[in-house]
């Protein structure tokens, strides 16, 4: 694949004025010691993160929302560094499915990533220096630890909702085994208790794309002030690509030309699709650290769940009074249908509460963050719902 | 049918946990629920159904009983309870068992092939009977495997599985059937409500 070197020259200038800006945004200090599955402990790192909403005088409206590879705290709403919508403002907002008219919102920035909290292109106290490649390999377990001490820091004991979807859902499942009965219902969406083979073949795509480019330089690119973005912008790609059902990518590109009547017999993106995707790479690199790619894949990738538990995914669930609500998607093979029955059956054997639907769609995996009506009032029914429950249980 | 779920109801004790298999829009669970405080889950096929029950707030997985009852470990219910639909299984002797190895116990109403009306019709008129029980005619019904209260009684006692209890409903009224009076019951029950274990 030919990419366009010269698309964003001014990228790298774009990319550390973004980092100024983030000075600006809410973040909490962890000054619990945490200990990293790599065994590494830290303390005093940052966490970003955003609200939406007020927390009621009962603190029972809140809910917890864990975001996806890409995403960040900035759910819904403009968000303030990229100027864009909130990755998931067809889910919440005012009268949205997760109304925050009604709900307290809280969403913060994964460790790992690049928004804000402790990532690889923070500054090493002792190098004085971004990380790069000498941030500890993080799992899910730990994104999930430090976002625990934010609710802490807001004072709530136990949370109305806690969702996500993708490696949101894996950090919820994450987060309910961790910390049983945190959350009185969880809606985990389009996930999975393990990373199958074929997802973390498709990361290992993404991360030898990044590491291939020159520009990243063993990861040390950030000190001369440039990103790897023709690596990081294929990385993109390969998860549009997934993101994406065949039918779905049938019906919305098919084999329509971009903008010309004929081939050009070149290597420009002559097909509808090709263009789409070179337009999702470019815009990436202008918000997401290459670095924070590689780590966060890693993490998905580590993730199994049984792994954890002698007793398997049973001994995991086990104990729980959480009130579960799994919804796959049929068009989805990134997180099948299949996957997200057997944390359903996990589940079931471990005596939980649970409920799962199967949204039938050709929107693929992506369905959880367009406008997909069914999901959105099921998730929406299903939370009005739990509130009423939750007020009962507590007020009384 | 009401009566139905009334008497599906006064079968059970308070406080259990109950697997409603193929619960609909939830209004059994819902009513033991209120009624007696029970603990009920639910396997439902249809789409629409299941976000109903999501919508009430009742826990409710989406799923097929023919193939998807493995899910459910041995003896995770109390009571599992399957209203009307065994006979739409391809293999009901299959579901009955995984049904036995998931609950205590287990309740199951049939429609009754042996109640007089269904059998004048088909006696009389030479025609697969339609009745308000079974709306359905031959080539649309999704009941393959149609049998009579006693059918299910003898099939029971083949197959060693306990009965504790079989009431017949006719409209509004029910009775205990039991081996002495199983031919009359077979011939004026609407439905047949067995409580096995």
């Amino acid at each position: 694949m030919q990419l366009n070197r010269d698309f964003l020259p001014s990228l790298a200038g774009l990319f550390f004025y973004m980092n100024e800006k983030l000075e600006n945004i809410k973040k909490l200090t962890v000054s619990k010691p945490l200990l990293l599955d790599c065994k590494q402990t830290v303390k005093d790192f940052p966490l970003a993160y955003e609200t939406y909403g007020k927390l009621n005088e009962f603190k029972d409206n809140a809910i917890l929302v864990f975001h996806a590879l890409t995403g960040d705290q900035f759910v819904s709403g403009i968000n303030p560094i990229t100027k864009r919508e909130g990755w998931w403002v067809t889910a919440v907002g005012p009268g949205k499915a997760i109304d925050t008219d009604k709900y307290f919102v809280i969403c913060a920035n994964v460790i790992g990533g690049c928004m804000g909290s402790w990532g690889p292109k923070e500054v090493d106290k002792k190098t004085n220096q971004a990380y790069g490649l000498n941030f500890p390999v993080i799992t899910i377990r730990d994104m999930v630890k430090a976002q625990e001490t934010l609710l802490d820091h807001l004072g709530i004991k136990k949370l109305l909702c806690a969702t996500g979807g993708s490696m949101g859902g894996m950090q919820l499942l994450q987060f309910c085994a961790t910390f049983p009965n945190r959350t009185f219902s969880a809606v985990p969406i389009a996930c999975s208790t393990s990373h199958s083979a074929q997802n973390i073949a498709l990361n290992e795509l993404a991360r030898q794309a990044i590491m291939a480019d020159p520009v990243w330089d063993k990861g040390k690119y950030l000190k001369k002030n440039v990103q790897p973005k023709n690596g990081l912008a294929v990385a993109r790609m390969v998860g549009h690509i997934s993101y994406l059902s065949e039918k779905g990518m049938q019906e919305k590109f098919g084999r329509k030309l971009q903008e010309k009547a004929d081939y050009e017999f070149s290597f420009d993106a002559d097909f509808q699709v090709e263009s789409y995707l070179r337009h999702q790479g470019f815009t990436f690199v202008e918000r997401f650290d290459a670095n924070s790619v590689l780590y966060i894949t890693r993490a998905m990738d580590y993730f199994d769940l049984s792994r954890q538990f002698k007793g398997g995914l049973v001994e995991a669930f086990k104990d729980q009074k959480t009130k579960f609500l799994v919804i796959s998607f049929s068009s989805d093979w990134l997180y099948t249908t299949k996957e997200n029955k057997d944390t359903v059956i996990a589940l079931n054997a471990s005596g939980a509460d649970v409920s799962f639907a199967e949204i039938k769609t050709d929107k693929g995996h992506d369905s959880f963050l367009v406008n997909e009506p069914e999901f959105l009032k099921t998730l929406k029914g299903f939370i009005d719902s739990m509130y009423i429950k939750f007020k009962n249980e507590k007020r009384i | 049918m009401k009566k139905e779920f009334k008497v599906i109801a006064d079968l059970l004790p308070k406080n259990v946990k109950v697997l409603d298999v193929g619960c609909g829009d939830g209004s059994l669970m819902s009513l033991l629920m209120k009624e007696k405080n029970i603990k009920a889950s639910g396997l439902e096929l249809v789409e629409e159904k299941v976000k109903k029950c999501i919508y009430k707030g009742l826990s409710v997985i989406e799923g097929n009983a023919e193939t998807e009852l493995h899910q459910f470990p041995n003896q995770s219910f109390d009571f599992v309870i399957l209203s009307q639909t065994l006979q739409a299984f391809y293999s009901p002797e299959k579901v009955l068992k995984d049904l036995l190895r998931i609950g205590k116990s287990v309740i199951i109403s049939i429609p009754n092939f042996g109640y007089w009306k269904v059998r004048t019709k088909l006696l009389f008129f030479g025609k697969m009977p339609v009745t308000k029980t079974l709306p359905n005619t031959w080539y649309n019904t999704p009941n393959l495997h149609m049998c009579t209260i006693k059918d299910l009684f003898d099939f029971c006692l083949e197959k060693n599985i306990k009965i504790d209890k079989v009431i017949g409903v006719n409209e509004d009224k029910t009775s205990e059937i039991t081996k002495s009076n199983l031919e009359m019951k077979n011939l004026f029950s609407k439905l047949g409500i067995f409580l096995l274990s």
